[in-house]
C-alpha cells in the first residue's frame, strides 16, 4: 500500500484523512440514511408506486396534455434564456477588462474610474445568480400568480447572472491583442468587440449558452412543481394523484427532450467551425 | 490637416515600461508632412515603443507628443479615438483572430471611421469586397480574400496587416518591422507599396527595419535608435559605416542587462 520511498506518501495520507474528517460530520448533518429505502413499510409503498409505472399512460387526452406541457416547458426555457442573453451580453461587455481604453495606454492596467462601473455590476450579477431560480420562481408565483410567466422571469434573472459572469470570463480569456489593435486604430469598443474578441470567443460563448439552455430546460421542469407551468406542473399533479403510469410517461418525455436538446446543441457546436 | 502642420513632433519623450525597462529616453524628432523615415537599431533599442508612441497607443511618462497637430494625451477619449483613426500602425506580428477571414481582417482598418451599424453589417455581409480585393492584389494576395487567417503563413499574415493599414488610409502611416517574415524580393516589393501609397496620399511614413541595407536603399532619412536614445538622425547618404557599427556593436550582448541594472524603475526620466 504505502510505498516506503515515495516522498509524497505522508502528505497524501494527510489529505485523505482530512477529507474523511470533513466528510463525516457533513454526512451526519445531512442525515443520509439509505437503509430507510428498503426498510419494511416504505419499501412496500415504494414498490407499489413503482409497479404503477407500468403500463405507461397513453390515452389520447393525456398525451395531448403532455404535448402541450412539453411545448410549454420548451417555450419557458427558450424565452427565459433569450431574455437572459439579452441582459447578460451588455453586462459582460461592460465588466470585462479586455475592452478598456484606459488599459490600452497603460499596458493592460485599467484606469480607476472604470472600476466604479465594473464592480457594482459584478455585484449585481452575483446577487442575481446566487439566489436559486426556484426561489425566484416562488417569489414570482406569489407576485404574478400561477403560470409560465413566473418560470420565464425566474430563468431570465438567474441565468442572466450566470451568463454575464461566464461571458465576461470567456472574453477575458481569449487574447486581447486583436481588440487592442482595433482600439488603437480608432475603433469603438463595440467594433473592437465585434472584430477583435468575438471571432475568437464565439465558439466558446455559443457552446456555453447551449449548455445553459439545457440546464434551463431542467430548471423549468423543477419550477413547474411550484406552479410555474410546463411538464413539472403535470408531474406534480400526477404524483399527487399517485398515477404512476402518467409519471412514467412524463419522465420518459423528459428524458427524450433532454436527449434531443443534447443532440441539437452538439450539431450546432460542430457547425461552429465557420468563422466570422 | 494643413500642408504646413508637421506629421509628428516628439519633444524629449521618455517612457518606461511597467516592468521597469526604460524604453525611450528623451527622444526628440520632427516629421514633416509626407516625409518617409526608416528607424534602425538593435533589437531592444525601443523601435516598437517609439512606433507605439507615434500611433498614440502608449502614453509617455514625460515629454510632449504632437501628432498631426494634436496632442493625443490632452484630448478627450472620443477625440483621441478620432485622431487614432488617422494613425495607421502595421504590427510586426499582426494581431488577427485566427478564425477571422482575410476580407474581414482587412476591412477592420476602417472601423475608426465607420458607424456601429455599418461595422456590424460589414461583419455579416462584407460591404467592400472590390476595394479590399484591389488592395490585396497589389500585395499579391488576391486569391486569399476569403481565406481564414489561420491558414496563412507568417509572411502572408504580415501582408494582410499591411493591407489593413493601407485600407485605413491613415495620414501618418507607421510600420513595425512590416516585412521581417518575407523573402528579400517580396520585402522590397511590399516596402515600395507602402512608400507609394503614403506618397500618393501625402501621408508621412515611419518604418522600423532590422535590414539596414534595405533601409538605406529605400528611405531618404534614417534614424538610428540605441538603448532608447536617438544615436543619429540624418539623410541616408550621410550615414557612415562607423555610425552603423557603433549602432549595432555588441548591443545584444551587453546593453540590455546593463541598462536595467543601472537604472531601476521609478527613477524620474531626464527631460
Amino acid at each position: 500500500m504505502l510505498s516506503a520511498n515515495d516522498p509524497q506518501r505522508w502528505p497524501r495520507l494527510g489529505w485523505t484523512l482530512l477529507a474523511l474528517a470533513l466528510l463525516w460530520p457533513a454526512l451526519h448533518l445531512s442525515e443520509l440514511n439509505p437503509a430507510g429505502l428498503v426498510a419494511g413499510d416504505s419499501a412496500r409503498a415504494m414498490a407499489g408506486f413503482l409497479a404503477g409505472f407500468w403500463p405507461l399512460a397513453h390515452d389520447l387526452a393525456f398525451l395531448a396534455l403532455v404535448g402541450r406541457a412539453t411545448l410549454e416547458t420548451l417555450a419557458i426555457a427558450t424565452v427565459g434564456m433569450a431574455l437572459a442573453v439579452l441582459l447578460a451580453a451588455p453586462a459582460a461587455l461592460v465588466i470585462n477588462r479586455a475592452l478598456s481604453l484606459s488599459a490600452l495606454a497603460a499596458e493592460g492596467r485599467p484606469g480607476p474610474w472604470g472600476g466604479l462601473v465594473r464592480w457594482p455590476l459584478r455585484g449585481l450579477l452575483i446577487v442575481l445568480r446566487s439566489i436559486p431560480e426556484l426561489v425566484w420562481a416562488l417569489l414570482l408565483v406569489r407576485a404574478l400568480g400561477l403560470g409560465p410567466t413566473a418560470g420565464v422571469l425566474a430563468i431570465a434573472i438567474t441565468y442572466a447572472g450566470m451568463l454575464g459572469k461566464v461571458y465576461a470570463e470567456i472574453l477575458e480569456s481569449v487574447g486581447p491583442a486583436p481588440a487592442r489593435a482595433i482600439l488603437a486604430a480608432g475603433g469603438s469598443r463595440l467594433a473592437a468587440f465585434a472584430y477583435g474578441l468575438l471571432p475568437n470567443a464565439l465558439g466558446e460563448l455559443l457552446s456555453y449558452t447551449l449548455y445553459r439552455w439545457e440546464c434551463a430546460l431542467r430548471a423549468s421542469v423543477v419550477m413547474g412543481f411550484v406552479g410555474a407551468g410546463g411538464l413539472g406542473q403535470q408531474v406534480e399533479l400526477s404524483l399527487r394523484m399517485l398515477a404512476g403510469g402518467e409519471v412514467a410517461t412524463l419522465l420518459l418525455v423528459f428524458v427524450l427532450l433532454v436527449t434531443a436538446v443534447d443532440g441539437l446543441s452538439r450539431i450546432l457546436r460542430r457547425s461552429l467551425g465557420v468563422g466570422a | 490637416m494643413s500642408s504646413g502642420t508637421p506629421a509628428a513632433v516628439l519633444d524629449a519623450v521618455s517612457l518606461a515600461h511597467r516592468n521597469g525597462t526604460r524604453a525611450l529616453r528623451s527622444v526628440s524628432l520632427r516629421l514633416a508632412p509626407g516625409e518617409q523615415v526608416a528607424v534602425i537599431g538593435p533589437s531592444g533599442a525601443g523601435k516598437t515603443t517609439l512606433l507605439r508612441v507615434l500611433s498614440a497607443t502608449l502614453a509617455p511618462q514625460s515629454g510632449a507628443v504632437t501628432l498631426l497637430g494634436q496632442c493625443p494625451w490632452r484630448l478627450s477619449p472620443r477625440a483621441r479615438q478620432r485622431l487614432r483613426a488617422r494613425l495607421g500602425l502595421v504590427h510586426q506580428a499582426p494581431p488577427l483572430p485566427p478564425v477571422q477571414r482575410v476580407i474581414t481582417a482587412v476591412s477592420a482598418g476602417r472601423l475608426g471611421r465607420w458607424s456601429a451599424g455599418r461595422a456590424l453589417l460589414n461583419l455579416a455581409w462584407p460591404l467592400d469586397a472590390a476595394g479590399i480585393g484591389a488592395g490585396l492584389r497589389r500585395l499579391d494576395l488576391e486569391d486569399r480574400l476569403y481565406s481564414r487567417c489561420d491558414s496563412l503563413s507568417g509572411g502572408q499574415l504580415q501582408r494582410v496587416g499591411i493591407a489593413r493599414a493601407l485600407y485605413q488610409q491613415a495620414d501618418l502611416l507607421l510600420a513595425d518591422e512590416p516585412v521581417s517574415a518575407m523573402d528579400p524580393r517580396l520585402a522590397a516589393h511590399c516596402l515600395r507599396i507602402l512608400q507609394a501609397d503614403a506618397a500618393s496620399r501625402g501621408a508621412a511614413l515611419v518604418v522600423s527595419l532590422h535590414a539596414v541595407d534595405l533601409a538605406l536603399e529605400a528611405f531618404p532619412r534614417i534614424i538610428g535608435l540605441r538603448e532608447g536614445q536617438v544615436l543619429f538622425d540624418k539623410p541616408a547618404a550621410e550615414v557612415s559605416p562607423a555610425e552603423l557599427s557603433e549602432l549595432f556593436d555588441n548591443a545584444q550582448l551587453s546593453a540590455p542587462e546593463a541598462t536595467r541594472a543601472a537604472e531601476p524603475a521609478g527613477v524620474p526620466p531626464r527631460c
